[in-house]
Formats: structure tokens, sequence, C-alpha cells
């Protein structure tokens, strides 16, 4: 007998190892022509692992606060063996991730995979990528240069201007009127400990809520394979998806590998809090797009402060979207052609404002 | 109560009303402007043009200086009982600005820290000079520092605040015709235009580059000496001035009777000094006194060797670093340290001054260690860069054949198994 069956064996005498796997085995995921779409959740997920693994070894050297966060990340980049690798991957992949994890939820919105009953998998989703929202913001200040510091000013600023909660909110994030070293410290405890906490529930639950309701079949596909079942056809998850999926991943490290080793993360210079804001200050790329709407508001619009309003639009808007699944049934045909009106907007809005945020000066 | 409160408001409109009142017949009391407002150049004198003069803000009138009494209406005011002096002589202004600036006691109301010889400093200028010959041509007060809207030398827009001296010099020193019979040249403010002093003084805005009056004095103005020239340029050029003491040619040049410091970087028209001045090329200085082949020449070269050493030993450096700065190499520090390189260069530029090639080498050799430091720093992260990319490579090519594995495995997995 085999270690590894005699393990297997070991495993199914105290946990019936058998009726634990044996849902994976008859899992399928259903194969058609837009199936490759059904990768950029796992490459997502692939993404995050990589960014934990990064993280932990990052953490090894990296030392928080104002006096040491830059000189230690500068001393990671130079000095620790594969150091420039291991923070060039993180930089790399958190972009890559929320990338994907946008791609991912556009596709979701394309293919209408959000319907009856994955509305609650589409919730999931939408707090996730709130989360690594949340990451990419906390993360680009912990280097502590010039840069981050004052996009984190900014960025803390517009925060601030929240009606009733915003200037609370500021205050709590930066842990005081300004930004400071009390920030860096406050942010790396978000980064390193209460998102990952939050985003591994999550993780679970959304990949739970996916178990659970199988891969969704677009609506035409679905329609056509109900009229000739013969057309439908299924893959087995495993091997057969997973190996898939694994190239996909093996992908995606190559081309992770390629950015870093190409083009490794840049420090920059270290943040100096009494110099002027440089010329050009610029949230991450994600942010860019409600970053250049806000700058192109009017400062007043009618009585009030123009960068409230445009606050607020984007609070409903994000509302709306998060809901979205639940307008696909409210209006009949009408809800769908919403949905799908407000993706492409979505889309060409989010794509637009962002190259007119970087060619803009 | 209500008597009171009443009471306070009325003492309160007849405090306001007196001060307004105040205030109407302190400006009411400068009669002269209500008629010269309106009169043509030159005998216009503007309300605005007035407000502007520092003498106006400090509360002097028109009758300060003219005489008369400006609180009178119509021709009383410029009445000979009321010692109206009319239009100041050109002979009469030095002495009449004197009468409050060459008074301490009086000045020191006003700005306290403010020089009260003027005056005297004048009548030791060449201006002065001149004028108490009887030259009227020469520049009074008035002349450089304008009259009925006269702002204070701090003020940018003042024709004597330093980014302006040149210009207002130059009214009078640049006209070929005005200056005629002075037996000195024009081109002065031409020249200077085209010098490093003008360049730092209004391109890169540093007011503390000289400008006229910097070298030559301002209420003293004369040409400097030939042998306090060294002392002059020593004003800011403290190293080069001490090196030069020690040199044998402070004593060369003084019994030549030459100029010191612009025997080799002239005047007016002082040029960014390059290590083309130590050579024999058209702007070498050396060779115009001394023989080639001649001991001094032979200093000169090693020098000059010196120097271009260093600074290509700084351009290398430079040059590699920037290479591994645009592969995305970390190289800050390397970067920053290069400063001392080109630091040690400028010293040795200096050191020029002392024409001892071995007080030179000792600078050079100390910027040439730092530029090989970083120059290596450099190598080393192109090396990495270089490592990082074969790296690359191989990982990709580890890649490329697992995922052809995989995909191989799948196309094999699956014509043998029918799909689910």
């Amino acid at each position: 007998m085999s270690a590894l069956t005699r393990a297997r064996t070991w495993l199914d005498e105290r946990f019936h190892w058998a009726d634990l796997v044996g849902p994976l085995k008859k899992k399928t995921v259903p194969v058609h022509r837009l199936s490759y779409w059904y990768f950029l959740g796992g490459i997502t997920l692939f993404l995050f692992i990589i960014q934990v693994c990064t993280g932990i070894l990052l953490l090894l050297y990296y030392r928080p606060g104002a006096n040491e966060a830059f000189e230690s990340v500068q001393y990671i980049m130079t000095r620790v063996q594969f150091g420039w690798l291991v923070r060039s991957i993180h930089s790399w992949a958190a972009n890559l991730m929320i990338l994907t994890a946008f791609a991912h939820m556009f596709s979701v919105v394309f293919l209408r995979a959000y319907r009856k009953p994955r509305e609650l998998t589409w919730l999931s989703g939408m707090v996730l990528l709130f989360l690594a929202l949340g990451f990419g913001f906390s993360g680009y200040l912990l280097p502590w240069n010039t840069l981050a510091f004052f996009a984190t000013k900014v960025g803390t600023e517009i925060t601030g201007q929240v009606p009733v909660v915003g200037r609370h909110l500021m205050i709590f994030l930066r842990g005081g009127e300004d930004v400071t070293g009390a920030t860096l410290t406050r942010f790396f405890g978000f980064h390193v400990a209460v998102l990952p906490g939050l985003t591994t529930l999550f993780v679970l639950l959304h990949l739970a809520l996916v178990q659970y309701f199988g891969m969704s079949v677009p609506p035409g596909v679905e329609a056509r394979w109900k009229t000739s079942p013969q057309e439908a056809r299924q893959m087995k998850f495993f091997p057969n998806f997973f190996l898939r999926e694994l190239m996909a991943w093996y992908i995606a490290l190559g081309v992770l590998g390629a950015l870093a080793a190409i083009l490794p993360w840049e420090l920059g210079t270290k943040a100096d809090p009494f110099a002027p804001a440089p010329a050009g200050i610029r949230p991450e790329w994600y942010f860019m797009f409600m970053f250049q709407t806000l700058k192109k508001i009017p400062a007043k619009l009618w009585f009030v402060d123009g960068e409230v309003v445009g606050i607020l639009v984007f609070g409903a808007a994000g509302l709306v979207w998060m809901l979205l699944p639940f307008f696909d049934k409210a209006g009949g045909g009408r809800g769908r052609k919403f949905i799908m009106g407000a993706g492409v907007f979505a889309l060409a809005y989010i794509i637009a404002m962002t190259f007119y945020g970087y060619a803009a000066k | 109560m209500r008597r009171n409160s009443g009471a306070s408001k009325a003492r309160f409109l007849v405090l306001v009303a007196l001060s307004l009142g105040g205030a109407v017949c302190a400006r009411a009391q400068n009669t002269c402007l209500a008629c010269h407002g309106s009169m043509e150049p030159p005998l216009q004198v503007t309300e605005q043009q007035f407000a502007n003069d520092i003498h106006a803000q400090k509360g002097l009138t028109c009758a300060s200086c003219h005489g008369g009494d400006s609180t009178k209406a119509d021709m009383d005011a410029m009445s000979k009982a009321a010692g109206f002096r009319g239009k100041i002589d050109r002979k009469n202004v030095p002495e009449l600005c004197g009468r409050c600036h060459s008074d301490p006691a009086f000045m020191r109301q006003y700005n306290p820290s403010l020089r009260t010889d003027q005056l005297s400093q004048y009548k030791t200028s060449v201006h002065g000079r001149l004028f108490a010959k009887g030259d009227t041509k020469v520049a009074v007060c008035i002349d450089c520092h304008g009259v009925h809207g006269l702002r204070p030398a701090s003020d940018t827009r003042s024709s004597v605040h330093p980014l302006n001296i040149a210009q207002t010099c130059s009214r009078c020193h640049a006209d070929a015709n005005y200056m005629k019979g002075y037996g000195i040249p024009t081109d002065q403010f031409a020249k200077y235009g085209t010098s490093v002093h003008h360049d730092a003084l209004t391109v890169r805005g540093d007011l503390s580059a000289p400008t006229c009056t910097t070298c030559h004095g301002n209420h003293g103005a004369a040409p400097p000496g030939v042998d306090s020239v060294q002392n002059v340029c020593s004003k800011c050029h403290v190293f080069q001035d001490q090196m030069f003491e020690k040199s044998t040619h402070k004593a060369a040049f003084q019994s030549a009777g030459l100029p010191g410091c612009v025997v080799c970087h002239s005047n007016h028209g002082i040029a960014h000094p390059t290590d083309e001045k130590l050579g024999g090329g058209p702007q070498a200085v050396c060779m115009q006194c001394h023989t080639p082949g001649d001991f001094c020449d032979q200093q000169r070269a090693a020098m000059l060797n010196g120097l271009k050493k260093l600074d290509d030993a700084v351009q290398a450096a430079d040059k590699v670093l920037s290479v591994a700065e645009s592969s995305g190499m970390e190289v800050s520090q390397a970067r920053l340290d290069q400063d001392q390189a080109r630091d040690a260069l400028t010293k040795a530029r200096v050191t020029i001054h002392s024409f001892k090639p071995a007080l030179v080498e000792q600078d050079v050799q100390e910027g040439v260690k730092i530029a090989a430091k970083n120059l290596q720093a450099g190598q080393t992260a192109l090396s990495e860069r270089d490592y990082r990319r074969k790296g690359l490579g191989l990982s990709l090519v580890f890649i490329f054949i697992t995922v052809l594995g995989l995909f191989l495995y799948i196309r094999q997995l699956e014509s043998h198994a029918p799909k689910a």
C-alpha cells in the first residue's frame, strides 16, 4: 500500500474523506463559447494568494513608521535577497488583481450571471471588490513616498467631504487632523490585519456560494440548450477545468514575473510632510475615474459644494450597482435593458475618465 | 438704560465724525495735487503716482521738498511768503535730499536702519566729484531713484531694486551719445547681459548675485582700482580669494599692475568658467602670458588633466547610473553620492586658484574615489538587472513547458475519457 493510499485511508476512517471530496468529483462546469470568462474569478483568487504570500514575506522586513517605512522598503529593494522581486510582484499582483476583479465583475454583468439564485454571490463579490480597493488604498501609503503621501492626503480629504460622517471618517482614517506617521500605522493595521481577515471570510463565502449554485450559463446558451438538450455540454471540474485553470494561473505567473523583472515597481522619494505638494498628484489608476470626475465638477452646483454632489452621486451609483441583480426581475425586460445599459455606461465611463485623467495635465 | 445707550451712541458718532473729519482734512491739506494731477507733463503729478511714493506714504507732502503751504487753496499755496521754492534746480537736488537723509535723528523716526551717509558717499563718487565741478549731466539722486513715484529699494518695481539696477545705470552708461566726452566704454550693460552674474540674478532669481552696485558701490559709485578688484570679488568668492592670496600669481600680478581676477575672468561679461580656460585653445588664458613648454605650462597641463580625469569619472558614473535607473533598478543612494563627487570637482576647480597641482590632485583623487564607488554601484545594478532578465527568461521557459505539458495532458485526458 502506497503512502498516499495509506494517508487517504487514515483520513477516510476519521473524517469520511470520500464524502467530503465526493461533491468535488461530481462538480461540472458548463462548456460553451463564453466559458473562458469563468477563469477570471480563479485568476483573481490566484493573485490574492500571491498577495498573501508576498505580503507575509515583506512583513519580515517592513517597519511601519514615518521614520522607518521608506528606508525599510528601500532596504528590501536593494539589500534583501530577492526582496526586489517580492516587492515588485506584490505591487504588480495588487494592480493585476484589481484589474481582473473589475473584468470578472463586468463579465458577470454582461453574461447576466448575477441572476437568481446568485444575488448573494454578486453581493459578496462586490464586497470583495471594495475590500480589494481598500487594500490598494491602504497599501499605496505604506512605502511612505512623496506620491503616495500626497495622494493619500487628497484621498482622505475627499472622504472628509462625505456629508455628516465625512469629517469623523477622515479623522478616523488619518488618526488625527493630518496625514502623519499615525496614519501610516493605522493604514498598516488595516492592510495586514483588518482587510485580510475580512477578505478571507468573504472569499470563503463567495467560493462556497459558487460551489453551492454552480457556474451560471449565459441566458442565450441556456435557452439554446433547453430547446436542443443534445447541444448541452459539461466538463468535470476535477481534473478537466482545474487543469485549465492551472494553465491560466501559470500564464498569470509568467506575466507577473515578466512585469516584476522588466518593470520593477519604483520607490520614488521619501515623503516630506513639510514640502509643498509636487505637480501631478494622482491616485492609483483604479481610483482615477472618480478623481478626474471630482476634479471636473464645478466648485459650486447651485448652492451645494460640487465635490459633495460628486461623492453623493458616486455613493448612490455604487449602491445601485450593488443592488443590480434585484433590478433584473423588477421591470421584466426593461430591468434587463437597464442593467445592460448601466453596464455599458459604467464600463465606457470608467475607461474614458481613466484615460482622460492620465492625459489631462 | 435707553438714555445711557443713546448717549454712548452719540459719543461714538462724534468720535467717528472727528476721526473721519481728521482723515478728510489730512487728505485735503495737499491741495497741490488738485491742480497738478490734471496738468500735462512735466508738471503733472497724479494722485496715484504720489500715493505710490514712499515719502507720501510716510506723511510727507509736496511742500516738504518744494516749500509753500499745501493746505492753502489757489496760488496762496505757492507764495514766497509761504516759502515756496518751485521746481528744484538739478544743482540743488543732492543737498535737498541730504537735508533729511543725512540727518540721523530725523531719519530714525521713519527707518532707523537706513544709512544716512548717502550724500557724503555721493560726494566721493565719480558722479559726485564731477557734479561738484559743475557737470550737471552726471547722475544725481533722482536719476536713479526717480521722483514723485519713488519706491523703496526693496520694492521689485523700484528702479533701484537689484533686478532693475543694471537697467537704471544703462540709461546713461549704455548711451554712447550721452557718454561722449567721458572716455569710458558704453558696452558694460551689453556685456553684463551675457555674464554668469546676470544669469544668476535674472534667470535663477538669486538676488544676492552681483549687479552694477555690488562691485562699484551705489552712492559712492566708482570703478574699483586695480588693487581692489580682488577684494571686491572676494566678497562672494571667498575660497578663490584665499587660494589666490597665497599663490605666486598674487605678487606677479601686483608687480605687473594687473587687476587680479579680471585678468583671467574679465569684468562685466564674466562667462561661466570652463576647464577650457586652462587648456591651449582659444578660450585659454594661461598661455596669453606663459611660454609653451615652460614649467608653468606643465603645471597648467597637470591641473587640467586632473580636472578632466575627475569630470570623466563623474560623467561615466552618471551614464551607468542613468541606464540602471531607467531599467528600474534602485540606485538612489549612488545617485545621491554623485553629488559628493560633483562637489569634489567644484572644489578642485576652486583650488586651481592656488596654482598648485598637488593641491588640485588631492581634491581630484577624493572625487575620483567617490565616482568610482558610484560607478561600481551602477555596474552592480546592471549586472543584477541582467541576472534578473536571465532568471526571468529561464522561468518563462519553465512556465511555457509546464503550460504546454498541461495542455497536452488535458488533450490526452479528454481524448480517452468522454466529457461529463
